[in-house]
Parts: C-alpha cells; structure tokens; sequence
C-alpha cells in the first residue's frame, strides 16, 4: 500500500501555447497532490493537455504561472542547468516510441543516464546489470534496439528509467505502441515498480486497460482535472 | 561506454555520407597541403639563402653584366672574406621543355662558399682540374640517367652554338633546401670561347657572390661594396643572398598571392560541405539531442556530441589528406622537378593542414550546436511523435 505523503504539488498550474497571434490555454488552474509510492494515470481526449501536465511535472517544460514542487523542490523556479541536473537524479521517462539511442546496445542505453554520475566504469556496469535483471533482459544487452521487439525495447527504456533510481516515474503512453500481450507485460512491470521498489509513477494514457493497472485515474478534459476514480488494484 | 564511444558510433550513422565527407576533407588537405607545398617551393631558394653571403649584380638590371676586374676591388673591402662570380648561361638541353638551371662560376671559391653542395673528394678534384668539366645535381643526373664522364651538349641561347661538357662530378644537397637539379661548369670555359667568338662579350660575370666575416656586419660590407663602384660605368647593387632570391619571387608574386587564396578557397569550400553535412545530422537528431536533454544531459553535453562528431569526421579526413600529400607531393615533385626543384612538404604545411581541419570542424559545428542546445525538449520529444 502507499504512503500518503505527497511527492508531486501542483498548485493553480497555467499553460497556454502561441500558435501564431492565437493564445491556446492548455491547462487551466490545475491543482493536484500526488502520493510518493503512487499509481497515477492521467487520462483525457488528444489535445486536453495531460503530456504537457505530465512534462510540467518532469521538468522538462514550463509553466506560464503556477507552482510545481516535487519530493519538496520548486521546480518551477529551477533555472535550465538546474532543472536538467535534477531531472537526472529525480526522474526516470518512459516513452511511447521507447526513444533508444539506435546506435547504442541495449546495456550501453541504460548506462546513459549514469555518465553524469560520478559512478566508476565498474560501478556502472553493476547498475545496469540490476536494471537489466529487473526488466528481464539481461541476456540481450547487446542487442541493438533495432534487433528487440517493441515490448522488449520498451523493457529497455523502463531499465534507462529506473537505472539512476529515481523517485519519480514519467511515461507518456507507454503501451501506445505495444500488442497486447507486450502491453500487459509493460504494466505488469510498471506494477512491480510501484509494489516492489516504492516508485511514483504518473502515467499519460488512452487505453483504459492501462489505467486500470494505476491507483488512481484521473481524467483531464479542456485543461481542466475535472474527475477522478481511486482504483487500487 | 564514454562520450567518444559515442561520438564515434554517431559519425558512422550514415555511413555513405560520413565517408564522401571524409573524401571530401581529405581531398581538400591534399589540395591545400600541395598548393601550400607549391608557395613553398616558390621560396625555396630564399629559405636556401645564407646570412653570411651578398650578392653583387649590376645596379641597372641583372640582365647587364659586371666587368671581372671588380673582383679584386670586392675582395679588398673590408668585411670581405670571399669572392666568386658566375654568369647565368641558359643553354637547352634536347629542346626548350627539357628545362634546367646552367651557369658558369668559378668552381674553386663558388665551391668554398656554397658548403651545402656536397661532391665525393675524387668528383671535385677532377671537376676542378678539367675546364670542360660540369657538375650536375643528384635529381638531374636521375632524370637523364647520366653518368660520370658523359659529355653532355648543351644549346647556348645568350651565348650561340653547340657546348660540350664533361660530367666530372655529381652534387647532393646538405639538407632539403638545397636544389638538386642544377648545372654548373667552369667560368674559364665560357669565357676562353667568347675571347675567340665574341670578345666584347669576354671578361664578364652575371653577378658576384661576396662571403662576409661576420653575418651581422652584411648590410655595412654591401653599402662598401656599392660605394667602392658608385659613379663608374657599371654601378653595383648589393643585397643579402636572401634579398636577391626575394627580388625574384617579387616579380611572379601576383602568381603566389592567387595560389595562396585558391589554397583558402579550397578550405572554405570545404567547410560548407562539411558545415552542410553537420547540420543535415542536427536536423535528424534533434529529437535525439532532446532525449538526451530529458536525461539530464545539458547544453554543455550535447555541443560536445556535435563538436565531437565534426571535430572526429573532419580529423579523419585531415589524416588521410596529410597521408596522401606525401606521395603525392612525390609525383608532382618528379614531374614537375625542372620547375620547382625543391617540392618538399613542409612541417609548417603539416601544421596549417591540422590548423585547418580544426577551423573546419569547429566552423562546421556551430550552427547545428546553436540549434541543438536552444531546441525546448517538449518541442524535441514532438518532433519524434
């Protein structure tokens, strides 16, 4: 079961795009908590704004006003160089089309993420042997991305993610890509990571299969979180 | 895995296109290394020239002669510790495209003063006892394949008819800078024949060649030397050796400057191409480069991604361009020896070539990096899907 402290506050979160002399608003006075240890899936038509939301929590856009605090960080206030530096020790990203480096072997993609650690070669080599271990695919750590099925190089992806031990999880459709019997497997994992090793993970997704997987679902509509359904499974 | 791994690892992405770029930075080197070469075959003599040595030629034009009776002046000025002469001959061997340098000199003092022409002891005995004996450089003897004692006839332009000489003695240089493809023969020769067949033309030298005692004191000994012969009928003008090679080079300098800026336009060209090459890779990789920003990779990391990968391609090509000018310099040298007998690639055109390269992979990468390191990483991750 998780705890209930809140690792993700988001308080009167707006963000609007420029598209041309038109003003956009995506997210519209958003507020949010989510738990540490939390399954949370964010759900909603194309265009209503949860990948942005989700990038706003990952740090990797910002917000035209708003406050976002993760695991007790403004991140908000956070300058590029900052941001990119916790972003590297505080959250891991799963990706709907995996996002491998193609010329890297599935070891040397989820070493990535730990060349900007002061870890020794050998020390590298141990994390990704764990992460690998964890997904499974400790046997293909030599295989390229382009010579894995989709469910494995989303596997991959997962173990890039986890590698630096994050506290928080990102994934943006991450079944969007996979058969069924991939996806199933995906979510199993994400499962384990939130069961097993105490992750946050918030999830984008369409499929109401994958959500069903996560703690809570909530549902954003026009920039707004208008609804939610505790789902603990 | 370090970042060179993956630099490395980028740049062969595309294969294809990393090759021709390597090609075509490799055939820009060698373009720029030979051309360069060229320009410093062009000074050659000048780099040859001794600090401790004046040349002495008519003040009006080299082309007017200085009486031989000067030498004795020359030889009691102060600061003076040597004397030779000679006269520019211009004889054709075979026909005018078979071109080298002849001249008369006078063998014993012009042999004392010029040290760095190098010929075996019995050579130089019997090219010093026979008045009709030559000596040839190395690289001609080569060329025509002669040997010691063949009589070798050379066509007079300045000086009419048909003159046989004796090879008594082949030269080597003392280091690289010394041509190797001259002709010389005795003084006494050209000048016993014109006392028969044109006296008027006799007991006259082309230019003198001054050894002075102390290098420091050169410019003082050539303003003696021209005021010893100021007012007379053939005025003096004397420079340093490197002045009268320089003097030269001044009147086909246009030729030199266009050498020059073709050797840099060749560079320039090259940086397009590879400056066209690293921005195709920026465009298909900024969704990559935003991965890498997600990561927490910062700008830093991602301009020494691009950097790297121009910097490693151009590098590759500027090895293999450097490793084809030595041949190559090789074949234009043997082909091209009657006009440029000193073609060796230098060190400094070794260093302008890894100079260059540098600037092109520098030049090459800015723009891509620029965009690289400003693309938003939402926008980046959009553009992957």
């Amino acid at each position: 079961m998780a705890s209930r402290t809140p690792i993700v506050e988001i308080r009167h979160l707006f963000k609007s795009y420029r598209r041309g002399d038109q003003i956009l608003p995506v997210l519209n006075d958003i507020d949010l908590d989510i738990d540490e240890g939390e399954f949370l899936a964010l759900m909603g038509p194309s265009g209503s704004g949860k990948t942005t939301l989700l990038n706003l929590i990952a740090g990797i856009d910002r917000a035209d006003s708003g406050v976002i605090q993760v695991g007790g960080i403004e991140i908000t206030s956070l300058s590029e160089t900052d941001l990119a530096q916790w972003r590297a020790s505080n959250v891991g990203f799963i990706f709907q089309f995996y996002n491998l480096i193609p010329v890297l072997t599935a070891f040397e993609n989820v070493e990535l993420p730990l060349l900007l650690t002061s870890l020794s070669k050998r020390e590298r080599r141990e994390h990704v042997q764990v992460a690998l271990n964890l997904v499974n695919l400790q046997d293909r750590m030599d295989h390229y991305p382009g010579q894995l099925s989709g469910g494995q190089q989303q596997r991959v992806a997962i173990a890039r993610a986890v590698v630096t031990d994050p506290a928080i999880l990102v994934a943006d459709e991450p079944t969007g890509d996979l058969d069924r019997v991939s996806a199933e497997e995906i979510l199993e994992l994400m499962e384990r990571l939130v069961h097993e090793l105490g992750k946050t993970i918030i999830m984008v997704t369409h499929d109401p299969r994958a959500a069903s997987k996560a703690h809570i679902m909530k549902n954003l509509d026009k920039g707004v979180l208008n609804e939610h359904r505790q789902t603990y499974s | 895995m370090n970042i060179v791994k993956l630099i490395v690892k980028n740049s062969f992405r595309h294969r294809l296109r990393t090759i021709l770029t390597i090609f075509g930075v490799a055939v820009a080197i060698l373009s720029f290394g030979l051309l360069r070469t060229v320009v410093s075959a062009w000074y050659a003599g000048v780099e040859a020239s001794s600090a401790s040595r004046l040349v002495a030629r008519n003040a009006i034009s080299l082309i007017f002669p200085l009486p031989l009776s000067y030498e004795d002046k020359i030889r009691q000025i102060e600061g003076v510790k040597l004397v030779s002469f000679g006269s520019w001959f211009g004889g054709i061997y075979i026909d005018e495209k078979h071109f080298f340098a002849n001249y008369a000199v006078e063998p014993e003092s012009y042999l004392k003063l010029y040290p760095e022409i190098i010929i075996p002891k019995d050579q130089k005995k019997a090219f010093l006892q026979d008045r009709k004996a030559a000596v040839a450089g190395r690289i001609l003897v080569e060329k025509y394949g002669w040997k010691i004692g063949d009589i070798i006839t050379l066509k007079g332009t300045l000086y009419p008819g048909n003159w046989d000489f004796v090879i008594r003695g082949i030269y080597r240089g003392r280091d690289k800078t010394v041509d190797e493809s001259a002709f010389i023969f005795h003084w006494d020769y050209l000048n016993e024949t014109l006392k028969k067949t044109a006296p008027m033309r006799a007991d006259q030298v082309g230019w003198y060649m001054i050894g002075v005692t102390n290098p420091n004191l050169a410019a003082d000994v050539a303003v003696r030397i021209d005021k010893a012969f100021k007012n007379s009928l053939a005025e003096t003008l004397t420079e340093t050796e490197k002045a009268f090679q320089l003097g030269f080079i001044s009147m086909t300098e246009a030729i030199v400057i266009a050498i020059k800026l073709v050797s840099f336009v060749v560079v320039f060209i090259i940086m397009v191409v590879v400056a066209n090459t690293m921005a195709m890779t920026a465009r298909e990789r900024i969704g990559e480069y935003a991965i890498f920003k997600t990561l927490g990779f910062g700008g830093w990391h991602i301009a020494k991604l691009v950097f790297g990968e121009s910097l490693f391609i151009t590098m590759l090509g500027c090895a293999l361009g450097i490793a084809l000018t030595f041949p190559a310099a090789d074949i234009f040298s043997s082909a091209l020896s009657t006009y440029f007998p000193v073609f060796n690639v230098a060190k400094k055109t070794i260093y302008m070539d890894i100079i260059a390269s540098i600037i092109v992979g520098m030049v090459a990468a800015l723009f891509p990096t620029w965009r690289a390191i400003k693309i938003r990483v939402a926008d980046g991750l959009r553009r992957i899907g």
